[in-house]
């Protein structure tokens, strides 16, 4: 959808150039006005990351051909409208100077039908109301998909009206029309299954990296939820699978067994004795399993106190850690 | 050669023709960008059955394409990307502006035909005149002129940082790419099972990769705005030389030079 130079005359790109600078002047205030020192580079490097993954090609099921990304509404997602318009602004002067995509008379324009509806509209008008009352994954996909298609038809629509208004072309407005929305139609739809699919991801993996969502826990798994889920592990793996658990020597054992002929090595002396002897009064499962018992039961159940002293252990260390962290 | 692979061959090409040593290169960014701009502007302000006088403008990138040493195979490769939304919209105006301009012999040419042509040529200008720019010019020196020009830092910093990572960027992509390729051999593009995760991947990696930018820069003492890197550069010159190409642009576009001559040389 990039405008060369030449679909444009002069007043058409200066009109644009207003328009853009007006939007481009807000955003940069608004950026401002968040203050986060992170979100340039952010910027930046975001920029970059669009430009290259535009030049993936996706497979779009059951026709044979492929699509790219455009990266609009995935910026807005990720980085908020304004950040995202400035980022895309920087994309369309870089490409339109390095690969001659647009040009710099028609970067007005361009940027206006790429990055303004892109950012504003589908950010704005779209992704927040849709988002208002929390994420979920199927919002997430219809205000991908919705957005980037009605987006992508405003900026044909634009296209089509820059165009005219240029004089450039002596197609009609209705055949022109014609031509322009339906393909941008498939494109938008294309390009927004696609940014629904990242942004899933992104969903999945780090919600909180998500605009407007990120007061979101960095894990979707509550604390109770976490500790439920380990506390069961522990016993499934405890108390289940270490019935099956092999009843020949460890690789240590086996390499001690081979060297020395004897798996357990007999330590003479003070403290050795000393230590074996706390150890024997102190372990209530010697062997993994009851006191002179061969038993399952006694394996079964070894496995899963070891899975809550272990557990306990880890979240007393953790909480230590997080307290000695605080008094640093 | 892919597309990845291309893009890094331009940029690296653009990068290292901006540093030779040549007389172009060691003018001031602002003049040539002022060159470009009034004249791309200038080449869009004609009529569109004007193609007399559009010619008149191909005196400067034929003058500066000499003098400059820029390979005219490299500005043809760019104008393709042009042409083909050009020729969508152009092709269309022969069929719909029927009138006869002239007639030569048994031809007909049509007024259609003519602005057909004239827009080719318009595009063709714009792509070259700022294939010049970007050759002679870094896109440091560049981002110089827009500080010059009052442009917001926010948008200099952004512009400059994006370029800075677009190569590493796209062969990171490149790389992501062509493992994905080898897995799944013959298959055009990424499947669309993988379209989450292959880019999901590629973002969250920028995303943290950002961070760590901005931790580097801190440390080296950025304070929000990012400084280009700026050489010595002829001034007395670059007034000279965008001064004396603003009047001869302006010029060309008033007085139909080729039309002139021509006159002159029939009579």
């Amino acid at each position: 959808m990039h405008m060369a130079d030449a679909l444009v005359a002069p007043a058409v790109a200066g009109a644009m150039y207003v328009c853009s600078t007006g939007a481009c002047a807000q955003s940069i205030k608004n950026v401002r006005l968040e203050n986060d020192p992170r979100k340039i580079p952010t910027m930046g490097v975001m920029g970059a990351f669009v430009f290259a993954t535009q030049m993936i090609n996706f497979t779009i099921p059951g026709t044979g051909s492929s699509g790219h990304l455009c990266g609009g509404m995935l910026l807005t997602a990720m980085l908020g409208p304004s950040a995202g318009f400035l980022t895309m602004i920087g994309v369309l002067f870089i490409q339109c100077l390095l690969f001659a995509d647009g040009g710099l008379l028609a970067l007005g324009c361009n940027v206006w039908n790429m990055a303004f509806y892109g950012c504003f509209v589908g950010g704005l008008l779209l992704w927040k109301p849709i988002m208002k009352n929390g994420f979920s994954r199927a919002k997430i996909a219809f205000a991908s998909v919705l957005a980037c298609v009605l987006t992508l038809q405003l900026g044909a629509f634009s296209v089509t009206l820059e165009t005219l208004a240029s004089g450039v072309t002596e197609l009609p407005f209705g055949v022109f029309v014609l031509a322009m929305q339906p393909i941008h139609l498939a494109i938008g739809l294309v390009e927004g299954l696609i940014t629904a699919a990242v942004l899933l991801f992104v969903y999945e993996a780090r919600p909180e990296l998500l605009w407007g969502n990120e007061t979101a826990k960095e894990s979707k798994l509550s604390f109770k939820a976490t500790i439920s889920t380990l506390v069961a592990t522990a016993v499934v793996i405890g108390g289940g699978l270490s019935l099956v658990a092999s009843s020949n020597p460890d690789g240590l054992e086996w390499s001690m067994e081979k060297v020395a002929g004897t798996s357990e090595l007999e330590a003479t002396g003070f403290f050795h004795n000393l230590s074996a002897l706390i150890q024997e009064k102190t372990a209530f499962l010697p062997d993994y399993a009851f006191r002179g018992s061969e038993s399952a039961l006694g394996t079964s159940f070894s496995g899963v106190v070891g899975g809550a002293i272990v557990i306990a252990l880890c979240i007393a260390a953790c909480y230590a850690f997080r307290f000695f962290k605080k008094k640093a | 050669m892919n597309k990845q692979t291309q893009a890094i061959h331009n940029i690296h090409e653009a990068d290292e023709l901006a540093q030779r040593d040549s007389f172009l290169i060691s003018l001031h960014p602002l003049s040539k960008l002022l060159v470009t701009i009034v004249y791309i502007m200038t080449v869009m302000s004609f009529h569109k059955y004007d193609w007399n006088g559009l010619m008149t403008m191909s005196l400067y990138l034929i003058i500066i394409m000499i003098t400059g040493e820029l390979s005219l195979l490299g500005a043809l490769r760019r104008l393709k990307i042009v042409l083909m939304a050009v020729f969508f919209l152009g092709i269309a105006n022969p069929f719909f502006d029927r009138e006869i301009a002239y007639s030569i012999g048994a031809y007909q040419i049509r007024f259609g035909m003519i602005s057909m042509l004239t827009l080719f040529f318009k595009a063709a200008f714009a792509v070259f005149a700022s294939y010049i720019l970007i050759k002679t010019t870094s896109i440091e020196d560049i981002c110089y002129a827009l500080q010059k020009l009052h442009v917001p830092s926010i948008l200099i910093t952004e512009i400059m940082l994006i370029h800075r990572y677009l190569i590493m960027m796209l062969r990171e992509t490149q790389r992501m790419f062509q493992a994905y390729q080898l897995r799944a051999p013959g298959q055009k593009g990424i499947h669309y099972s993988a379209w989450g995760s292959f880019v999901g991947q590629l973002l969250l990696r920028s995303m943290d990769r950002a961070q760590r930018i901005h931790d580097g820069m801190l440390l080296r003492g950025f304070q929000g705005t990012f400084y280009p890197n700026i050489r010595t550069y002829r001034v007395g010159f670059s007034i000279l030389y965008a001064a004396l190409w603003c009047i001869a642009i302006i010029t060309l576009r008033l007085v139909p030079l080729f039309t002139i001559i021509g006159r002159i040389v029939i009579h």
